[in-house]
Order: structure tokens, then sequence, then C-alpha cells
């Protein structure tokens, strides 16, 4: 892993693998949508808004995903000083906080039909809420901690540690409690769900992964890129008032 | 009693709101990582 921690064997890799996961994530999203538009067959008690899980599931993972690749990279920059760490957290958050968001508007539009209302108070949604405003603070406190901190980023770092608490309770939620969602259809190994809507299902989890993969990879090059120009920017001011 | 809803309005605004989403954050991402990346080249040359 600290064989990654340079900062130019970093771009040298991201330079391909960006616009590779970006551009076969997206033809591999877009074409799993059309199929579960198009193709796949309505469910017998849902009817055509069963449609609305090939966006709904893979926004819920990728918002939960999100937040443990903060979790992973504020662990990574505690413990070993990672330089890319940091890096990486930033560059998790705001693509993590718009699948929350799309999971939770999209699970809304669901619910109107099949449950007859935009929203309940139960552990699932109120858990998915929850990491929303938990994404929105750990933005603002990563953006404060650049001007108080010095960019040491510890704060949002424990921060990213202590959220991940609510990814379990979140998984868990329809478990542990009474709930109007659903419990879980795909577990490891086995699915409740037929081939009809499990093929699409994971070929649009697939896709939105690598649309996720290449924005985050996106955003490091510009984190790093705003960083390298400051620093030079910083120099070349210091050395022209040395000269001055 | 349910009135009746058409399902087909909320599988197409659900899709608006996801793709929409999905694209405006690449487009987003793209454009600002292109930014950055011209400044620190116009800072490497100033």
């Amino acid at each position: 892993m600290h064989g990654f921690a340079n900062p130019a064997r970093f771009l040298r890799i991201a330079r391909w693998l960006m616009p590779l996961c970006m551009g076969t994530g997206l033809v591999v999203a877009f074409a799993a949508l059309g199929w579960g538009l198009f193709v796949a067959p309505a469910e017998r008690l849902q009817g055509e808004t069963v449609r609305i899980v090939y966006l709904h599931v893979p926004a819920a993972w990728l918002g939960m995903a999100g937040w443990m690749g903060i979790a992973g990279a504020s662990f990574t920059e505690l413990v070993w000083r990672h330089p890319l760490a940091a890096i990486a957290a930033k560059a998790c958050a705001v693509p993590g906080a718009v699948f929350t968001a799309v999971c939770l508007l999209t699970g809304s539009l669901w619910g109107r039909p099949a449950w007859g209302t935009w929203w309940v108070w139960d552990g699932r949604l109120t858990s998915m809420l929850v990491l929303l405003f938990l994404y929105f603070g750990w933005m603002a406190l990563s953006q404060a901690s650049e001007v108080a901190d010095g960019g040491q980023n510890r704060a949002p770092a424990i921060f990213g540690l202590v959220g991940a608490v609510n990814v379990p309770i979140i998984h868990y939620s329809v478990i542990w409690w009474n709930s109007q969602h659903q419990p879980p259809s795909i577990t490891v190994g086995k699915s409740a769900m037929s081939g009809d809507f499990l093929v699409p299902l994971l070929a649009a989890m697939l896709g939105f992964t690598l649309i996720f993969a290449g924005v985050v990879l996106a955003r490091m090059r510009a984190i790093l890129a705003e960083q390298q120009a400051e620093a030079r920017l910083r120099r070349k001011a210091r050395a022209e008032v040395e000269a001055f | 009693m349910r009135e009746a809803m058409d399902p087909w309005t909320f599988v197409v605004a659900a899709y608006v709101v996801g793709v929409g989403a999905t694209l405006a954050m690449v487009v987003w991402a793209l454009l600002s990582m292109r930014r950055a990346e011209k400044r620190r080249d116009s800072a490497r040359n100033r």
C-alpha cells in the first residue's frame, strides 16, 4: 500500500484507470437500467414500481460504501499517515452523499405507490437519513479543519471512524426493529430474488460502483492538483518576497 | 379506498432523479479535475 503513497505514482495509475472506470461504468450502468426498464418483467405484487430497485439498491450500497471508504481512509491516515489517505477520504464524501440522497429520494418515490406514504420514521429510513447528515457534517468539519488544523485532518478522520458505527445499524435495522422496509433480499451466497430481477440488479450495482470509483479517482486528481498549485504559488510568493 | 396511481409516473421520476444526479456528478467531477490540473500547470509555468 505504501508503494502508492507517492502522488506521482498514483497519478500515473489514475490517468488511465479513471477514464476506464468511468467509461465502463456508464456503459454497464445504462445498459442495466435499460434492461431493468424495458426487458425485465414487472413484479407480481409490486407491479411496475419494482423497476426503481435498479437505481435504489445500487445507490443505497454506494451511500454506505462511500462512508466505509471514508472510514478506511481515516484509519489509514491516523495509523500510517499515508499522504493520499486524507485526499481519498475527501474524494469519497461528495459521491457518497449524492448516492445517499438518491437512495432516499428513489426510496420515497417507491414508498408512495408501494406503502401509500412518502416517508416513515422507521429504523432503515431514519438511519439512512442520519448517514446523509453525517456526510454533511463530515464535509463541513473537513473544510473547517483545513483552516484551523493546518491540513492535519485529525478531527475529520476521527469523525469518519466514529460515524462508521451507523453503517451496520443501517444494514441490520430491518432485522433488529419492526420496519415498513423489507428485509434484505440479497445476502452473501444467496438471494431471495428471481434471476429475472437479480441479473440486471447486479449489473446495475457493478456499473454504478465503477462510476463511483471513477468519480473518486477524478476527485483525488483534482484535490491533489489543487494542493500542488497552492504549494507552488506559495513557494513562488515566498521566493519573490525574499528576493525583494 | 386507495386512489389509483400510475406506477410509471413514480418509475420515471425515480430514473430522472437517479440518472440526472449521477450524470451531473460525473460532469462536475471531470470539469473540476480539468480546472484544477490546468491551474496546477499554469502555476508550474508561471
